[in-house]
């Protein structure tokens, strides 16, 4: 980093803990952007004279003579066209080998939309998996993450629904990603021929892990550029969110913060909401939405990470192991798109909220089912029929390597009523069914 | 005017050395390149005074000017708050310009050049109090009263009044004179601190009316009072904003006062988009003219978001005063406890339970007790009626926020994960769920009187077949369908009936999702004939296929209009099924 005129120099370091270091310093604004010895670092406090700094990198070896240069801004990005196809680091500089990005300089982590200038969601998503399109049906615009534990393929699935979505910009988010991962998507992208609709913003596990922190912001100031100026469809994926969630729990351990629920800092819901609100319609046209990874311990949804996510987002994409049929599902019950109204029945066919909600209350008294034959129960006719149903509404619909349109979906789920129920047992409005029923 | 200079700052609390006197809870502003960032104080420590910004404090230096305003946080109230966007801090929402919110840019919540009709109703030597109407404005279409200012404390005269006629909201409306000859003008607007109470009424009794909702769930088995307090926990997904948007379009109120707190954007978008679409069907008028939304969503700064259900409060409180049945929602108090907590956090006090701060029950039993109906100065009834969402981490009813609210409302409508997952919504548990207000005598006769000799007793009698569905229900997991007589099942799916017909509802279908209290008792009335009607089956096996068409016929008769050809079909067919197995 090459100093300029108006930067302040210092080089006496009076406090050094992990990750942060204090020294006295004067007319430094909150939250700008330093250099420690070359690693970057961020104001965090100020108190009087003393000047707490996150050091991103960690302290290792940092004397207290280092040269601690201030440069006046908080972080910032370069935005301009020229980011597409290209793949960088946390603090936005390129790593694939390319030139640096020429553009306006914008700060990160802007400013929140005018909730009165947002636009109402209202475009679908197609992603051609049925536990997503039929159940779960996600809208631009919208914010939602998939909540998977570490063994599932969620990566596979997020990079799928990405390249079928129709979408200007694909925006990557990279959190603590593993070097194979990383490579994957890279691969795979590059495979779709759809290198230049990409941005990546990428820390891997090779990276420390404060620097995570930046990530979402970089990410989501590229969209905005793309969303704003360029009125374009941008879909954001960051993965893995709970990664970036124990990096904030770092930095406020290392503040003296009290923990609330599971050593998480207080704020966790506020910090997390700052990043998934971003996910705007604007009226203009253009569109952030954001799909995320939030892995799971267990499956145990309520620790606070996940706790709070969900209550941020707009529903959730829930991955299981079916053991039944022996693939990965979009779990019915636990998953949830908040924003599906605004499209099922208006922008897909009349029946499709009618026929989603019958399938999976079938579904669930499959689960009944099962229970009770678990213990050992002589099961009724009713019973063994739903059990029929839930195999193959499982394996033609729930399975994450299905990839049909809507009113495909539609037409099996119907199959599969007249296969195993009467009218009375899917109970779905008269009109509906009358033009729908497939059976006798 | 007391001045300050900024000496320290962490994220949004900021250290000030102060060189005058500064009370608790004064507004001050920040200088910060030609903007002026609005701060709350929250502590004062000998010459230095603590302050929450209201904004982000990105790029804050030490030695920034402070200026101290000499009050608390105030809003403005008069003619022009209804059908309003505004935030935590009644700046309006639709007058900041742009796409993005700027930093320090704040608006004024009333449209100050805008012109009413006064017409008036004290005459002059009249003695009044503070609350007392002087008159009034239509707004929308509603008596906007113009009243004497909260702020005025003991016995006044009127001196002058202005003739009736069109008057700009800033414009002299009268003078009072108090007995030591102090005078005073007023104009159609007046100033007060939010987290302070209006208490400008005679008296506060205990509610005794019964507001209508149209969500069965509430008005039939757990029904909330006017003047009542309520609340929603339950974990994400279950549907609390589904169910506080469902309340809001029906409920039996004059105003709605939304505060959306610390919640997802999307979700306030939907009330702007809806609300100017749907009609009343009270009073046949667009639902947004009896509306006010306070929106500070999650992603708008955090002290905002603690003010923001303050402002809503007092808004309503204000309505009240003109004798109006004010409904008031907030979504969701949890966050606004969780401000609480992060600036605790901050201050670095020793923390209470889940590091929530210590004197969060005094908190929220406070503002919830601001709630009620009142009858006022002159007689006339006003009421706030308030529901507030809660958002328990985890899904645990055993968190601070949960159980600090059950102590402070009367109602209470806990959602289900297990309800939510089979798809029966609204989720509210029927056997948790609970309505104090039910247990009033003056409820009850009020039920009694307006409603049904009966009501409350075959309201019990509901809930019982629910209880004893339920018991039913563990036997058979217990011991098997075929390891209890045949009656457990029919008892299993007689409480299987009161659920799926009179529980569960469709908010997105738009005749069931509103049902007045009269179909409420036909429906009642009629699952309750069937509940007391002895079956023969001959075998357990019979019975599930049987009571699902019966439950599919009742379902279709709540999607027909009510006593239609069609409704009436669907009753009729009910009865021939019913032929089939009863018994005598």
């Amino acid at each position: 980093m090459q100093t300029k005129a108006f930067q302040k120099i210092y080089t006496k370091i009076t406090k050094l803990s992990k990750a942060t270091c204090s020294l006295n310093a004067s007319g430094i604004g909150n939250e700008e952007l330093a250099f420690v010895d070359g690693r970057s670092a961020q104001v965090i406090k100020i108190d009087k004279d003393e000047v707490t700094l996150q050091i991103f990198k960690g302290t290792e070896g940092i004397r207290t003579d280092a040269e601690v240069i201030f440069t006046g801004n908080p972080p910032i990005l370069k935005v301009s066209d020229q980011l597409a196809g290209r793949f960088f680091n946390s603090y936005g500089e390129p790593i694939d080998g390319g030139p640096e990005i020429e553009g306006e300089e914008r700060e990160i982590g802007g400013p929140s939309v005018n909730p009165v200038r947002r636009k109402q969601p209202s475009e679908l998503i197609k992603t051609g998996i049925a536990g997503i399109d039929l159940n779960n049906t996600l809208v631009t615009g919208q914010k939602i993450p998939f909540f998977a534990d570490p063994d599932q393929p969620y990566n596979q699935v997020m990079a799928n629904v990405a390249l079928r979505a129709d979408s200007d910009k694909i925006i990557l988010g990279g959190m603590g990603l593993s070097n194979d991962d990383y490579l994957y998507y890279k691969n795979l992208f590059d495979n779709a021929g759809a290198l230049e609709k990409i941005v990546c913003f990428v820390n891997t596990t090779e990276d420390p892990p404060i620097e995570r922190l930046l990530v979402p912001d970089m990410a989501l100031t590229a969209a905005e550029y793309f969303a704003v100026n360029k009125n374009e469809k941008v879909l954001v994926l960051l993965t893995d969110m709970t990664l970036y969630a124990d990096a904030l729990a770092i930095v406020s351990n290392k503040m003296d913060q009290i923990p609330s629920k599971d050593s998480m800092p207080g704020s966790l819901y506020s910090d997390l909401a700052k990043i998934y609100e971003k996910a705007v319609q604007f009226p203009s046209g253009g569109s952030i939405t954001i799909i995320a990874v939030t892995t799971l311990s267990g499956g145990d949804i309520t620790h606070a990470i996940p706790d709070n996510t969900g209550y941020i987002t707009e529903g959730q994409l829930f991955l299981r192991k079916d053991s039944d049929i022996n693939k990965v599902i979009v779990d019915p019950f636990r998953s949830l798109s908040r924003l599906k109204q605004l499209v099922i029945g208006k922008k897909t066919r009349l029946d499709h909220p009618q026929v989603m909600n019958a399938a999976v209350r079938l579904y669930a008294d499959a689960a009944n089912a099962k229970t009770k034959r678990d213990n050992g129960f002589d099961l009724t006719d009713y019973d063994e029929r739903t059990i029929k149903f839930s195999l193959d509404y499982s394996n033609e619909l729930l399975a994450i390597d299905i990839n049909i349109d809507v009113d495909k979906m539609l037409d099996t789920a119907w199959e599969l009523f007249a296969k195993y129920f009467t009218k009375a047992e899917v109970a779905i409005k008269k009109d509906i069914m009358d033009k729908y029923w497939r059976g006798k | 005017m007391v001045k300050g200079k900024v000496v320290g700052i962490i994220s949004n609390l900021i250290t000030i050395e102060v060189d005058g006197p500064v009370s608790q809870n004064e507004i001050c502003f920040i200088e910060h390149n030609k903007e002026k960032l609005m701060a709350e104080v929250i502590k004062i420590s000998g010459n230095l005074a603590f302050a929450q910004v209201f904004e982000s404090s990105r790029g804050l230096k030490i030695g920034l000017e402070v200026e101290f305003s000499g009050h608390m946080l105030e809003v403005d109230l008069g003619p022009g708050l209804l059908s309003k966007n505004l935030d935590g801090l009644q700046n309006d929402l639709d007058k900041k310009e742009g796409v993005f919110l700027k930093r320090g840019e704040y608006t004024h919540a009333l449209d100050l050049d805008k012109k009413f009709d006064f017409i008036s109703s004290a005459k002059k030597g009249d003695e009044v109090h503070s609350g007392d109407w002087l008159g009034y404005v239509t707004e929308n279409w509603i008596e906007h009263k113009i009243m004497v200012p909260f702020k005025l404390e003991g016995r006044w005269k009127v001196k002058e009044i202005v003739k009736n006629g069109n008057y700009k909201i800033t414009d002299k409306i009268a003078v009072l004179v108090n007995d030591n000859g102090d005078e005073e003008t007023i104009t159609m607007i007046q100033k007060w601190p939010i987290k302070v109470a209006v208490k400008a009424y005679k008296e506060k009794p205990r509610p005794f009316k019964i507001m209508e909702t149209g969500v069965r769930i509430i008005d039939t088995f757990n029904p909330m009072a006017e003047g009542g307090t309520g609340f929603i926990p339950g974990p994400f997904g279950c549907g609390k904003t589904v169910l506080q948007h469902a309340i809001s379009k029906n409920a039996e109120a004059d105003l709605i006062i939304f505060a959306a707190c610390g919640e997802r954007a999307n979700e306030v978008v939907e009330i702007f988009k809806e609300f100017p679409e749907l009609i009343d069907p009270r009073t046949g008028r667009k639902l947004i003219e009896r509306t006010t939304i306070i929106c500070n969503t999650s992603n708008m700064p955090v002290a905002a978001r603690e003010a923001s259900v303050y402002t809503a409060m007092t808004i309503a409180e204000y309505y009240r005063a003109m004798g109006l049945r004010v409904l008031m929602l907030a979504d969701s108090t949890s966050r606004w406890a969780q401000a609480l907590r992060e600036m605790s956090n901050r201050m670095e006090e020793l923390p209470g339970p889940d590091a929530f701060p210590m004197d969060l029950p005094a908190i929220i039993s406070n503002f919830y007790s601001r709630a009620g109906m009142v009858y006022l100065n002159n007689g006339k009834i006003g009421s706030i009626t308030f529901i507030g969402t809660v958002s328990p981490a985890g899904g645990n009813l055993k968190e601070p926020v949960t159980e600090s609210t059950k102590k402070a409302a009367r109602c209470f409508y806990a959602l289900s994960q297990q309800r939510s997952d089979s798809k029966r919504y609204p989720a509210v548990d029927p056997i948790d769920s609970y309505s104090k207000y039910l247990e009033y005598p003056e409820v009850q006769e009020y039920l009694t009187k307006n409603v049904g000799d009966n009501w409350v007793d075959n309201v019990l009698n509901a809930k019982n077949w629910l209880l004893r569905g339920k018991e039913a229900f563990d036997q058979i997991n217990i011991l098997g369908d075929d390891g209890v007589p045949v009656d457990y099942h029919i008892t299993y799916w007689k409480s299987e009936t009161i659920d799926f017909v009179l529980m569960q509802q469709d908010a997105f279908d738009k005749i069931d999702s509103i049902t007045p209290f009269k179909r409420q008792k036909y429906m009642l009335d009629l699952i309750l004939m069937i509940c007391e009607t002895n079956f023969n089956f001959e075998s357990f096996e019979k019975v599930p296929p049987y009571f699902k068409r019966i439950i599919n016929i009742l379902k279709q008769m709540n999607y027909s209009e009510f006593k239609q050809d069609n409704f009436y079909n669907f009753e009729n067919e009910l009865k021939e099924v019913i032929k089939e197995r009863s018994v005598q």
